[in-house]
């Protein structure tokens, strides 16, 4: 078996699990990396790990898991294993029939889904899966070499993921989408620990890397955030990457969107006695946010781990909420369409630059990225965390000085709805630990009264 | 296998290497309300390879254990490592362990949690879901158990070769009251059950369906809450909340390889650097602190045999009387700091998350020691005039180089001359590391010591999950910024 699945390998093993079903209904879907991360691909994991402007570790690993759902009526239960022998995957069916016979009765089950017709998506790129550790050695060179010749301190990770997913059932549905992705980040701090500057890249296709870049713009923060000094927190008009957006919208969209949540009365998007806010604008009208698997800048995944096609579903369009998430039952119970969970988003903007942003800004504060968000209160989606490596305080359309880091506490919808102008959009490696996370592609933003609360003496 | 394995990497080059083999099993039971939301187990199976090449790491791992594949991972993982040489400025230096031909140790957990049936835990979680809403005013519950069981084998080629089983239990419930007119929601979370790493006797103790009505009622009680009015107060901290300060503002910090830089791409690094300004120098707190860092503790989660470099779990300290003492190390980290502490051999911190995963310097259990006089959290809210006391961890968010936190909980009482007032809600706290624990004047004696702690602490680039436990009494921190963070509505 290759290390990544092809169609007829993958269909081989869906099909040995449906045929050692005894089930009313089974679902099969083949899934990566060890038990606890549900989402990644099964396929290679490998990356390149620096610090100190050197090599720190490297890894590669293999690995196909295969997780089985058995239905008894309403009763069902979920197995998943990466023995993929006969006897092995055998005993997964076994073992999760006699789970859902045990089971009680799920009011809410829902049937599995007929079969179903996939667009497919070109999201794998030989160039991502053909990184080897050789290559990945070479790519991370360039920021070593630079920190080295700055007399910096270069930290920093580049990580690809190269494999598939597939999902089958018992009524006949298969579904099969290969995919390749890579995110390369790296921190650069100067020798007197005053001052770090980050830059960071992701993306299905490696040809889209500038290492040499990520150098320039992180070495060329750490040197201009050297020595910063304490401003006084309060609300500030903010210049904001698209990475530090994308940190903060990627909250709303998985911790605040569900429709049952809000349906049930404990949301921000529910309404006062009773329902959603649906049809009512949300966030200011240059907002729209879209998830769309085909979009060249995003390429998610076609099916969602039931099986269900994906759509291109807009979230918010011109500030009015168009959808929540609604799974196959609420939607059925609300009598509108399921959407899934957003694989992958993309936020609309305009065509200026991060500089146009900062030369239009009289007195504000330039975040590179945020670090340590968690939400605070669910009423509000207010949420707390603090600025990091690359912090300015910008005066008359200048980068005036670095200034030390702040704590915000701050609400997405807020900042959405405070907008002052939006940059281009770009795909960003917007999760804060720097793994291949969702697709992500938001514009830089200028917004007013983004609420700081106090300054932290990390650099 | 594990042989082979070794053998495949000397043959590849290797001076040194290592093999796990794990086994691990999981198990998830997730209920809302009255009905069973998720029912899964999962089992993963593979063995990694960590080889030395020419002074550099590299490392490979696969779910295949054919002898073919072995020897290919072998072989890459010391590609890796030769790869690696290249950008190499100091070679990797392991200090010495005595070789463990045959060890063996096991979680103590007395029931095991995969030989219970099913049915019996979900019967307990929808009794205990049921005794929630019985509660006037509570409109959701959600209820759930995870468990683990890790087996694993590790060999290296200094002939230590060992076999554990790592046992952990996780109960959780969050119960969430509606106001009638939904203009709020207020929920609380089960913070007095914390995870162990004990086996099914943990939920048997836990008693959800006996604390599941206070649990609800608190939740009510909190929508008509005095929202808190922001300002500094003392704070008596109990151990279901006070773990997580620790966790965060203590364990993170004292971790080496933050300190010098390692983790500065994502973790961050870390305020108590560089070490030699720091180790027997640095006030991290006031004189009654004094933190103890182990993998010994029975049934704490980090506890251990011999970690993942085969060294043996140890006890040591971190703090003393205020004083840093000491960093968290694993064999390839301790001749960073060998002149400095004088200790010669690594503290045994080494861990990875999966066979799939390199092990590198995880948080061992980090614990606050308890006081000499035999206090109680009573005897500190008795001693405080104008204060809150905090049940539970909430939300929390610390920097990257772990001075400013801001920490919530999940019941929030005012303290008022000595005695326990109304409930509060919106209650966040903010604070600069040092100034906290220097602002800690009380704390309680042994008795009041109990063990908190996390299932899924990250770190590390891909990102790796570690269990946690951190054991402390109540404490008292003075003059501490509190806000409201009920902002805007």
């Amino acid at each position: 078996m290759s290390a990544i699945l092809s169609r007829d390998e993958a269909k081989a093993i869906t099909d040995k699990v449906l045929g050692f079903s005894r089930a009313d209904a089974c679902r099969v879907s083949i899934l990566g990396r060890a038990a606890f991360d549900e989402r990644t691909l099964a396929g290679l994991h490998a990356n390149t790990r620096f610090a100190g402007n050197a090599i720190t570790t490297s890894g590669e690993s293999v690995n196909v898991r295969v997780r089985v759902r058995s239905a008894f009526g309403r009763r069902s239960a979920t197995l998943s294993t990466n023995i993929l022998s006969d006897e092995g995957l055998r005993r997964s069916v076994e073992t999760s029939e006699r789970l859902a016979r045990l089971a009680p009765e799920d009011p809410e089950a829902m049937p599995e889904l007929e079969p179903q017709a996939y667009r497919e998506v070109p999201g794998f790129f030989e160039r991502t899966a053909g990184l080897d550790a050789e290559r990945r050695a070479a790519a991370v060179m360039p920021v070593l070499q630079a920190a080295r010749r700055a007399s910096l301190q270069s930290a920093g990770f580049l990580t690809l993921n190269a494999g598939c997913t597939a999902v089958a059932n018992s009524r006949g549905l298969f579904g099969y989408h290969r995919s390749t992705a890579f995110s390369y980040t790296t921190t650069v701090r100067t020798p007197d620990g005053t001052g770090s500057g980050w830059a960071g890249a992701a993306h299905n296709d490696w040809s889209r890397a500038r290492p040499q870049e990520l150098a320039h713009t992180a070495i060329a923060k750490a040197r201009l955030s050297q020595n910063p000094v304490a401003i006084e927190p309060g609300p500030y008009t903010v210049v904001l990457e698209a990475t530090a957006v994308a940190n903060l919208l990627r909250l709303l969209l998985v911790f605040a969107m569900g429709a049952r949540p809000a349906d049930e009365g404990r949301s921000f998007f529910s309404k006062r006695g009773g329902g959603n806010k649906i049809g009512e604008r949300v966030v200011d009208e240059r907002v729209t946010l879209v998830s769309d698997p085909w979009d060249p800048d995003l390429l998610a995944s076609p099916f969602d781990g039931e099986g269900q096609p994906s759509e291109r579903v807009a979230w918010i369009e011109n500030g009015v909420l168009r959808n929540l998430m609604y799974d196959r039952y609420w939607a059925e119970q609300r009598q509108t369409r399921p959407t899934g969970f957003p694989a992958a988003v993309k936020m609309t903007g305009g065509t200026a630059m991060l500089d146009d942003l900062i030369r239009s800004t009289e007195r504000g504060i330039l975040v590179t990225r945020f670090w340590y968000i968690r939400g605070l209160d669910p009423r509000t989606v207010l949420y707390t965390g603090l600025t990091r490596d690359g912090t300015f305080l910008i005066e008359n359309g200048r980068i005036a000085r670095p200034v030390k880091n702040l704590r915000f506490n701050e609400s997405p919808v807020a900042m959405l709805n405070n907008l002052d102008l939006l940059g281009q959009p770009m795909r960003v490696s917007g999760s804060e630990s720097g793994d291949v996370g969702a697709a992500v592609v938001v514009p830089p933003i200028k917004t007013r009264e983004f609420h700081f609360q106090s300054v932290s003496d990390a650099v | 296998m594990a042989l082979l394995a070794l053998d495949a990497a000397r043959s590849a080059g290797a001076s040194y290497a290592d093999v796990r083999v794990s086994g691990v099993r999981t198990q998830s039971v997730e209920t809302r309300e009255n009905r069973v939301t998720d029912l899964s187990d999962g089992e993963s199976f593979g063995f990694g390879i960590r080889v030395l090449v020419g002074g550099a790491w590299g490392f490979a791992a696969s779910r295949d254990l054919s002898r073919p594949e072995v020897q290919r991972v072998a072989r890459a993982a010391a590609q890796q490592a030769r790869a690696n040489r290249r950008a190499l400025e100091r070679p990797i230096v392991l200090a010495p362990a005595d070789p463990v031909p045959d060890g063996r140790w096991s979680s103590p957990a007395r029931i095991d949690p995969f030989e219970v049936p099913v049915e019996q835990k979900v019967d307990l979680l929808l009794r205990a879901n049921a005794e929630a809403l019985r509660v006037r005013g509570a409109r959701f519950v959600s209820s759930s158990m995870d468990f683990v069981r890790d087996e694993r084998t590790y060999a290296n080629t200094d002939g230590t070769f060992t076999v554990q089983t790592v046992v952990r239990s996780d109960p959780a419930m969050t119960v969430t009251a509606v106001a009638p007119d939904a203009s709020d929601f207020q929920s609380r979370q089960s913070d007095d059950v914390q995870p162990m790493g004990i086996g099914y006797e943990h939920v048997e103790q836990s008693d959800f369906i006996g604390n599941a009505p206070r649990w609800a009622e608190e939740a009510v009680q909190k929508l008509s809450a005095r929202s808190v009015d922001a300002g500094s107060y003392d704070l008596v901290l109990h151990p279901t909340h006070l773990w997580l300060t620790i966790h965060e503002s203590i364990g993170h910090p004292t971790e080496l390889d933050r300190a010098l830089g390692y983790e500065a791409n994502y973790a961050g690094t870390s305020f108590l650097a560089p070490p030699r300004d720091i180790i027997n120098r640095f006030r991290f707190g006031s004189e009654i602190m004094s933190v103890q860092a182990d993998r010994r503790q029975p049934g704490s989660l980090s506890a251990i045999g011999w970690d993942d470099d085969g060294v043996p779990a140890d006890e040591w300290l971190l703090i003393r009387n205020g004083i840093v003492t000491d960093y968290q190390t694993t064999r390839d980290q301790v001749a960073w700091i060998s002149d400095l502490t004088g200790v010669r051999r690594s503290h045994g911190c080494s861990y990875a998350q999966t066979w799939a995963d390199v092990q590198f310097q995880r948080m061992p259990n980090v614990s606050l020691l308890p006081g000499e006089q035999d206090l109680s959290a009573e005897d500190l809210i008795a001693a405080t005039d104008r204060g809150i006391y905090i049940q539970g961890a909430g939300a929390y968010s610390i920097d990257h180089q772990r001075y400013n936190f801001q920490f919530g909980g999940q019941v929030f009482h005012e303290i008022h001359n000595g005695r326990l007032g109304a409930i509060l809600k919106d209650v966040t706290y903010q604070a600069r590391t040092p100034d906290f624990w220097n602002a800690m004047d009380m704390i309680g004696g042994r008795r009041s010591y109990r063990l908190g702690g996390s299932f899924t602490d990250g770190k590390g680039q891909p990102s790796q999950s570690n269990a946690v436990s951190h054991g402390c009494p109540p404490a008292r921190f003075r003059n501490v910024t509190v806000i409201n963070t009920g902002r805007g509505r």
